[in-house]
């Protein structure tokens, strides 16, 4: 299961890649390849290109649709939905930040300090990925609600009073608030986050952290200029494999959160599967695609690791 | 002081322990939960405790039916994506040719993916061709989207492999299919076998592409999901639990017998 980490392709950044050899048979390759890119060719490019097509169509679902170019649907759909975009962003963001601080330790936990227990924790941070998710974003409903012992806890230390005023809970309840969805999405992609930590940390030779203690480094400075610099591979996957399917998600906003949560996914699932309002439907996938790609390679940029993708 | 000190020399522990208490608690309310009689429809709330959902696991219209058929499309999307993805995952380590980079970045696109854009426009082109929404389709989406992890599992494997196992097969006059079968498939068998069960999960798991695509079929993502509109009952949660028991058995049992053969072989 751990290999789930090796997202994106694993290519070592210090060997560069060897050449495979040729061999006999100079189509065998290609047939190789063939099914299974062909698949994909079918069912996920071709796909993309439909969808580009449908969000320059206009027409009715009784007269059928045309291609007319109409490129208004794109600022019409812009102008409708901003809010639902910035949230889905903002609560990605959110979310993939969380993700990271609760699951560097537990990474690190496994990686250096469980000794036996590493095969049990490992074990049960995937093992919850067995039960289906929307059971367990349903139990969210029972531990978050309304007068329940979390929220009581929250009430009496007065967490609530300061999240409501910063807009993130409404008076004393948690469900149905941002809150809520940033908990449900940070707990669902968890795993995400702790998988690719785990690989990249657990690859740091143990003798560079005594080659900085004996260099009279602190703790928090070999963690600082070690530890975290060399886990950096594993914080860009972790965070993309984190924030990219939270952003495209619906469920937890549709489950934990009100009409005042609702995601760019929700839009897109409605548009689609009730309004039947196809090209307005496209043209949002279509701009939420594009919008990830951007800030994906943006992001892999900045950080510095291109050889990942 | 001493609290101080020990707090600071424990704290990755401590953090760590507390994350994973965050991971697990929604799994022990389900179990919790399995036992509970509720009041209404929906099952949020303690009532009493009661075992009448675990002597009853298929007492509620349609959630067996919507089970089986999951497992059915689980079954059949782990094959065809296992074969499909291993099958690229030799080409790509063991192969020169042409297209590398575009057949890697077809490979490794559909994992940046949100999926509700996979989901719509994989239902774009379904109403474009007129094709019935139903099992076949799922199942044509599922094996879409574990085709990359299955590549990606084989893939680390067989590249780690040592290429002079297969030369010293070959020199020991076994056939290109000997070799393959004596030689690098035992040796991948790990690899395809993290690529299947990553698969079979991920398929049986998955709710947003099946619900663009399913029509009027309803796996059991999707009974959950229309449950949590109508009503949720008790059952739900003893095939959740029932899920989790049988996932961390399997894995440990499986651990059990490596650490047993490793002992041997020592």
């Amino acid at each position: 299961m751990a290999t789930l980490t090796e997202a994106p392709p694993p290519l070592s950044p210090t060997a560069p890649e060897k050449k495979p050899p040729r061999r006999r048979g100079r189509f065998t390759p290609y047939w190789l390849l063939l099914p299974g890119i062909l698949w994909l060719l079918v069912f996920f490019a071709l796909p993309m290109i439909y969808q580009a097509s449908t969000s320059v169509q206009t027409g009715s679902l009784e007269t059928g649709y045309k291609v007319t170019w109409h490129f208004a649907t794109y600022w019409d759909a812009l102008a409708d939905y901003w809010p639902q975009f910035l949230r889905s962003i903002l609560y990605a963001g959110a979310a993939t930040i969380l993700c990271l601080v609760l699951g560097y330790p537990l990474a690190y936990l496994i990686a250096f300090r469980a000794g036996r227990w590493r095969n049990l924790i490992m074990v049960l941070v995937i093992a919850p990925f067995f039960t289906s998710f929307l059971i367990r974003t349903l139990a969210w409903k029972t531990i978050l609600a309304d007068g329940g012992p979390v929220v009581g806890a929250l009430n009496s230390l007065h967490v609530l009073d300061v999240t409501s005023w910063l807009g993130w809970t409404t008076g004393d309840r948690v469900l149905a608030t941002p809150l809520a969805v940033v908990c449900g999405l940070t707990y669902n992609f968890l795993p995400f986050m702790i998988l690719p930590l785990y690989t990249s940390l657990e690859r740091i030779d143990g003798r560079l952290h005594e080659a900085a203690g004996d260099l009279y480094a602190k703790p928090v400075t070999t963690f600082r200029k070690v530890t975290f610099p060399l886990s950096m591979p594993g914080v860009v996957s972790g965070t993309l494999l984190t924030f990219i399917p939270a952003a495209g998600d619906y469920v937890n906003a549709e489950l934990l959160g009100s009409t005042d949560t609702r995601m760019i996914g929700n839009v897109i699932q409605t548009q689609f599967l009730r309004i039947l309002d196809y090209p307005t439907a496209a043209a949002l996938s279509f701009i939420l695609m594009a919008a990830i790609l951007l800030m994906v390679t943006f992001y892999i940029r900045k950080s510095g690791t291109e050889d990942l993708v | 002081m001493a609290l101080v000190n020990w707090l600071k020399r424990h704290f990755v522990v401590i953090a760590g322990l507390l994350t994973l208490g965050y991971l697990l608690l929604p799994n022990v309310v389900v179990t919790v939960f399995s036992f509970n009689k509720p009041k209404g429809r929906f099952n949020y709330e303690w009532q009493q405790f009661s075992t009448d959902a675990w002597k009853d696991p298929c007492g509620v219209a349609d959630m067996c039916g919507s089970l089986s058929i999951s497992l059915q499309i689980a079954f059949w999307a782990t094959v065809g994506a296992t074969v499909l993805g291993s099958m690229i995952a030799f080409a790509l380590v063991r192969y020169r040719f042409r297209a590398r980079g575009t057949v890697n970045s077809l490979i490794f696109l559909p994992m940046a993916m949100p999926e509700v854009v996979m989901a719509a426009s994989l239902l774009t082109l379904f109403l474009n061709l007129g094709a019935q929404l139903g099992f076949w389709t799922i199942l044509i989406a599922h094996i879409m989207f574990c085709l990359s992890f299955v590549v990606v599992a084989v893939k680390a494997r067989v590249m780690s492999m040592d290429p002079r196992l297969e030369e010293a097969a070959r020199d020991l006059y076994a056939s290109p299919v000997q070799t393959f079968l004596r030689v690098t498939l035992p040796i991948a068998a790990p690899g395809i076998a993290a690529g299947a069960l990553l698969s079979f999960a991920l398929s049986f798991d998955d709710f947003i592409i099946t619900n663009f695509n399913a029509g009027s079929t309803v796996t059991f993502p999707m009974f959950v999901w229309g449950s949590a509109q109508r009503g949720t009952p008790v059952q739900i949660n003893v095939i959740g639990t029932t899920m989790f028991l049988v996932a961390v058995l399997l894995v440990l049992t499986s651990m059990v017998i490596s650490n047993r053969r490793n002992k041997q072989k020592a």
